[in-house]
């Protein structure tokens, strides 16, 4: 018999019945070991050092937060969940540029001991607003 | 001589591809998978609306703060003025580099602020607060 298989010598065989037993192997393990969790977050692009540029102050909008939480917009002061509200009408009334983005500047200023939460909150609000130009000013208070 | 009859069981998947399929199975994977290097420190984001997802997990570093100010970048515990250094070293190896600030909620704005203010010295400009989807 063994004999007989070696005269055609072409046809030699590697068994495939496993074949998708080895697949799914690799398959499970890869499965296991990629993460598939995307980071998220909100994207900030800092400005560069020493780069400080004279903006006209009627297109700056002033966001004050202090310790305790307290905001303020334009020394008015606001509660997080109309801040959006409130800065949509303040990008209405700047108008737009010629690329189509808000002319509007919005500043935001915190206390040292505010809480990156509530920067957090009031930094999402004035995203979905649909502000741009964002500036992070140096925090008040001692180092 | 006899020969056996033929072959029964002739109709047979060809398996010369058997290699390449599981090649290019290992490729993709291997091009896709990024281990993870390390853990961090405990903290719990603060949720915002306008979360995005950050697309290429390649570029990314990671710089921990907890709400005891400790400080952490590659699993180790560093003081702030150390921060520009080691972003500095890593920007210069990928200038894509964005910066996924993994701060706890709780954390107060004068150590964000400082740690901003390295990445700053560093040229790493980019960065991405992390946060939980609202």
């Amino acid at each position: 018999m063994f004999t007989d298989k070696k005269k055609k010598k072409g046809e030699s065989q590697i068994p495939t019945a496993s074949l998708p037993d080895i697949v799914f192997l690799l398959l499970i393990f890869f499965l296991v070991t990629t993460t598939i969790d995307l980071d998220k977050g909100i994207d900030l692009t800092l400005p560069e050092k020493g780069g400080e540029v004279k903006v006209r102050s009627e297109n700056i909008s002033n966001v004050l937060i202090n310790a305790t939480g307290q905001i303020l917009i334009d020394e008015e002061p606001v509660e997080v969940p109309s801040i959006r509200e409130v800065v949509e009408d303040k990008i209405q009334a700047r108008g737009f540029g010629a690329d189509g983005k808000p002319i509007l500047i919005v500043s935001i200023k915190t206390d040292r001991e505010t809480d990156y939460n509530t920067y957090i909150e009031v930094l999402d609000q004035i995203k979905l607003a649909g502000a741009t130009k964002i500036s992070i000013a140096e925090p008040e208070g001692k180092r | 001589m006899k020969f056996k009859a033929k072959n029964k069981a002739g109709a047979e998947i060809p398996q010369a591809s058997l290699p390449d399929i599981i090649f290019m199975l290992l490729m993709f994977f291997m091009v896709c998978t990024v281990f993870k290097e390390y853990q961090g420190l405990p903290i719990i984001p603060p949720a915002a609306r306008s979360t995005e997802k950050i697309e290429t997990k390649r570029n990314i570093t990671y710089v921990w703060a907890d709400r005891n100010n400790r400080i952490s970048i590659d699993d180790k515990i560093i003081t702030i003025k150390n921060i520009s250094a080691i972003i500095g070293e890593k920007f210069a190896a990928n200038r894509r580099l964005i910066v996924s600030m993994k701060i706890d909620k709780e954390t107060k704005m004068g150590l964000v602020n400082d740690i901003q203010e390295q990445l700053r010295d560093a040229y790493a400009l980019r960065i991405s607060y992390a946060t939980r989807f609202k």
